[in-house]
């Protein structure tokens, strides 16, 4: 339990109260999507095929079936995006002439129970001639490569390109060039609840509500009021308890299109729960890209310049709203990473192929290009005879404001503080002296950093940057004190997981000078909450918390003025705390309920200076902010089967103020398990033909406790001036360092071997691999 | 599959007469049939343990076990540990440690660690990591649940020697 910091002014920010959340969630009272009873149960039928022509569509008698033909007037899935040769391509919510990956829905099953809708489905006979597909995203940069999407030459669905002037004479006169090519093997974000929709038609008012699984309500309202044409007004999105998301449920979902169109044609109740195959096969992946780096550096090892060839392959189709240009295009703009270098070159492309869409995960390009920077910082180390700590020492930034070679502006932080943080947490020197001992006994150890920077919390400046077609970014909070002095915050962001109740309650807590389980926070329900853009992006505390804090300034004046006239005071000796106004320095004091009270019964005697009851609005649109940490690991390579074990791990992260530690440190922790299980476990593989061999939890593998180490945090609080909370955005930090930390540690440990591993998840088989080819190859 | 058995599913002390197709998992029968929604489903191939329930005090994953095989057996689930609105010591010990974020692989994990401590009192710390490698959590990163069932078994031991 972190006490608040003293004179601060703060109450409950800084404290690791309780989550609110926490009792229904522990009592099986919890109410997720699946948990909805249904008069129809729906079962997609999906493509068996990769790619392929449909020629028929049969459906045993009597059966509820439906296809594209019968959803002919819903709009395709078309997202936009006005930059850098974006293509855009459509993706209809069933497949129409042609299917484009293994799993694409093809036709809905509609029945009472889901048993009887799966033997229906069963039944349904699809004939697909099958066409070549192409899987790989460098084999479909080849000329002679099939095209996933006519009108997509090449396959490139969007080419960013970026030179800073001067790079070739930077890069042409450096004393050093090293190079890296890295690959990182496909993902599934894996929520344990994996998607579900429920929509049900009400025949009075003739609107349908959605309940799903979804991080960004009000847009999916929006695009699926777009697609199916209706008023938006028609239609309401309930996002209820939902079950982990990491970025895999901010996308719009094609199923759930179809859950909306099937309410109101049977005006009934319809649900799909989506069960895991389909999730690991159709729901959206991410991170399988491919990045070549080369580094100049001068003869001081100071960084001079980095150029970057970045393919993403991207899947089949664009997900909406941000596009499949998110990852090449975020790559593309953070590659720099923390370090001070002024001469950038990048080419990043996002690539179609005949395999499931992919979409944001958790810190989208930012794991990869942070592997990526960090393995180059470490061969870059190497070749200059340097300790890996010495040369990122040289080039990480120091002076703030930073502009970065790709103009992001970087507010204050501790990049060199918190390696040095983590480097003596781990006592390198003492270390170094045991890897060598243990050497002798055949036993191979090894250390690896990670310095990145986590840009958090940005509006729609950066949105729009990348030419976005929708531009979120901003954040509208209500703040409504009631009449008995209760409030309530609703919300557009909208939480899963992620304790925002409780946080953003810590927040309007302190403004106003009540505890926060006077505030009760409504998010999640399109009818209840102002339009907002959900909760992704690392932001919602950032953002929302933001908005919150300054609706609670309104409500604050309000409150003052009233207290003023009752207490006959001067507003400037007028304090709110412990639940009442109170003349500073006094006894004089009234209760929050009478001026709540007096704000609707007795405004008259206000009117003229404020209006009559305590609901405030606010939004808050910030440019945005940048966390920092270094991720740094020990580990132990068994040389026989391949097989790694994480000994140590160390983070040394600054996220400004922290408004909840315990749960600061919850995001920090289960990011840093899925960075682990990305840099050791998890892969979505295909075969050559685009089936996909990694259909169950048996095969993708997410880690158990069993491979998560303990782990050490240390923090830092710079508190920021880019954000009115002072807080930084940490949601996404644990995942983006640890894949990098882990390869540097796994690389460090084989030097002896003279072997480099430069691909994720580093597996026993791939660790082996690498270490039989150094035998017969010997360096 | 219209074929149908009669069976009695006894949850949390309550009885259920429900009529179950052969191929209904118990799983589906809790949350269907049964009306009890707190036991979720994750993978339905026995891998995440989402749906741990204790069947005759024992640890069993839902999904693998058919309804028709539960007959008559005691089946506790996350809907029996609060006493009312009182919440018991393993639930107290996942919210002073954080032990859940999103909740959905919570009630699997209480259930697995409830049915272990009933077993096996003095499990120890290395021990009790292998058992909680048998769920899988994607949001907390394990360390606040391992927490959370050290702590309670902690408890455990010290009220025996006390």
């Amino acid at each position: 339990m972190t006490a608040p910091t003293k004179g601060s002014g703060l109450t409950w920010v800084g404290r690791s109260i309780r989550r609110v959340e926490d009792p229904a969630l522990l009592t099986g009272r919890g109410r997720f999507t699946a948990d909805l009873p249904a008069a129809h149960r729906v079962r997609f039928v999906r493509s068996p095929v990769a790619a392929g022509r449909i020629d028929n569509i049969t459906l045993p008698d009597g059966a509820t079936v439906f296809t594209a033909a019968d959803l002919a007037a819903v709009k395709p899935i078309v997202p936009a995006l006005h930059k850098f040769g974006y293509v855009p391509v459509a993706q209809p919510v069933l497949a129409t002439d042609v299917v484009r990956f293994v799993g694409e829905p093809i036709a809905a099953v509609v029945a009472a129970t889901e048993p009887e809708a799966e033997d229906i489905a069963d039944d349904v006979t699809v004939t697909i001639s099958e066409m070549s597909a192409i899987i790989d995203a460098r084999a479909a940069l080849l000329d002679d490569a099939p095209h996933v999407h006519a009108q997509a030459a090449r396959n490139v669905c969007v080419e960013g390109k970026m030179e800073t002037p001067g790079f070739a004479a930077a890069q042409t006169t450096a004393h050093r060039r090293v190079t890296i090519e890295m690959r990182s093997r496909r993902q599934n974000a894996t929520p344990l609840e994996a998607r579900a929709g429920h929509a049900v038609f009400d025949p009075i008012s003739e609107r349908v509500t959605l309940t799903c699984a979804t991080q960004m309500p009000h847009l999916m309202r929006t695009a699926i009021a777009d697609l199916i044409g209706m008023p938006e007004s028609d239609l309401r999105v309930v996002a209820p308890d939902v079950g982990g998301g990491f970025g895999q449920k901010m996308s719009l979902v094609p199923e759930y299109v179809v859950l909306v169109w099937l309410a109101r044609k049977l005006r009934s109740s319809v649900a799909w729960t989506e069960d895991r195959r389909e999730n690991l096969m159709a729901s959206f992946h991410s991170r399988d890209q491919y990045i070549r780096l080369e580094g100049a550096f001068d003869a001081d090892a100071k960084f001079v310049a980095l150029s970057a060839e970045v393919i993403a392959n991207v899947g089949a189709y664009s997900c909406y709203p941000t596009t499949c240009a998110v990852e090449p295009l975020m790559a593309m703009a953070e590659l720099p990473g923390p370090y001070d270098l002024r001469a950038y070159a990048c080419v990043a492309r996002g690539v179609l192929t005949n395999t499931c869409p992919m979409a944001p995960y958790r810190g989208v390009s930012r794991p990869v290009i942070t592997l990526a920077l960090e393995r180059l910082m470490d061969e870059a180390a190497a070749a200059f005879g340097l300790d890996p700590l010495d040369i990122r020492r040289r080039n990480l930034i120091g002076k703030f404001p930073y502009t970065s070679a790709t103009g992001l502006v970087f507010d204050e932080g501790t990049y060199r503080q918190t390696l040095d943080m983590a480097s003596e947490a781990l006592d390198v020197p003492a270390f170094r002296k045991r890897q060598v001992q243990a050497r002798t006994k055949g036993r191979y150890l090894g250390i690896g950093f990670a310095a990145f920077s986590e840009r958090t919390g940005y509006g729609t400046p950066a949105f729009a940057a990348r030419g976005m077609g929708v531009t979120p970014g901003w954040e509208t909070v209500e703040l409504t004190m009631d009449p008995s002095g209760y409030l309530e915050l609703r919300i557009g962001a909208s939480p899963h997981g992620q304790g925002l109740r409780t946080t953003l309650a810590q927040l309007v807590a302190d403004e106003l000078g009540v505890a926060p389980d006077r505030i009760k926070v409504i998010s999640g329900d399109t009818d209840r909450t102002p339009y907002g853009w959900g909760t992704f992006a690392s932001r919602s505390l950032v953002i929302a918390g933001g908005a919150s804090v300054l609706a609670a300034r309104k409500v604050h004046a309000k409150l003052k003025t009233i207290a003023t006239r009752l207490l006959e005071a001067a507003s400037d000796d007028i304090v709110l705390e412990n639940g009442a106004a109170r003349v500073a320095g006094t006894d004089r004091a009234v209760p929050i309920e009478t001026l709540a009270r007096a704000a609707y019964h007795q405004s008259h005697l206000f009117k003229g200076e404020i209006d009559a009851g305590l609901s405030e609005s606010a939004t808050y649109d910030p440019a945005g902010t940048f966390s920092n940490a270094c991720h740094a690991a020990i580990v132990e390579v068994d040389a026989d089967t391949g097989h790694v074990t994480i000994e140590r791990f160390v983070i040394a992260e600054d996220a400004g103020r922290l408004v909840n530690p315990m749960i600061a440190d919850g995001q920090v922790v289960g990011g840093v398990a899925q960075g682990i299980g990305n840099a050791l476990l998890e892969e979505i593989v295909y075969d050559d033909s685009g089936n996909m061999l990694t259909a169950t939890l048996a095969d993708f593998l997410p880690p158990t406790c069993r491979e998560i180490p303990p782990i050490e945090l240390l923090h830092l609080e710079t508190l920021s001036d880019a954000t009115i909370t002072k807080s930084k955005g940490l949601g996404e930090g644990g995942a983006i360092g640890a894949p990098a930390a882990v390869l540097n540690a796994i690389n460090d440990a084989l030097t002896p071997f003279g072997v480099s591993i430069n691909e994720i998840p580093a597996t026993p088989q791939r660790i082996r691999a690498a270490l039989r080819q150094a035998r017969k190859n010997p360096a | 599959m219209s074929e149908r058995d009669e069976i009695t599913l006894t949850i949390n002390g309550k009885r259920h007469a429900i009529r179950v197709e052969p191929r209904r998992t118990l799983v589906d029968a809790i949350r269907e049939d049964c009306g009890q929604t707190g036991t979720h489903i994750g993978c339905e191939h026995g891998v995440c343990g989402a749906c741990t329930v204790l069947v005759d005090g024992a640890p069993v994953r839902s999904c693998l076990m058919f309804a028709v095989q539960a007959h008559g057996k005691e089946i506790r689930t996350v809907e029996g540990l609060a006493k009312g609105d009182e919440l018991n010591a393993l639930q107290r010990a996942f919210m002073e440690n954080h032990g859940l974020q999103c909740g959905f692989c919570t009630p699997g994990f209480l259930m697995l660690i409830t049915g272990v401590l009933e077993r096996e009192p003095d499990i120890t710390d290395e021990e009790l990591i292998d058992v909680l490698s048998s769920n899988l959590c994607r949001c907390t990163g394990y360390q606040n649940i391992v927490k959370a069932a050290r702590a309670v078994a902690g408890e455990m031991r010290q009220r025996r020697t006390a």
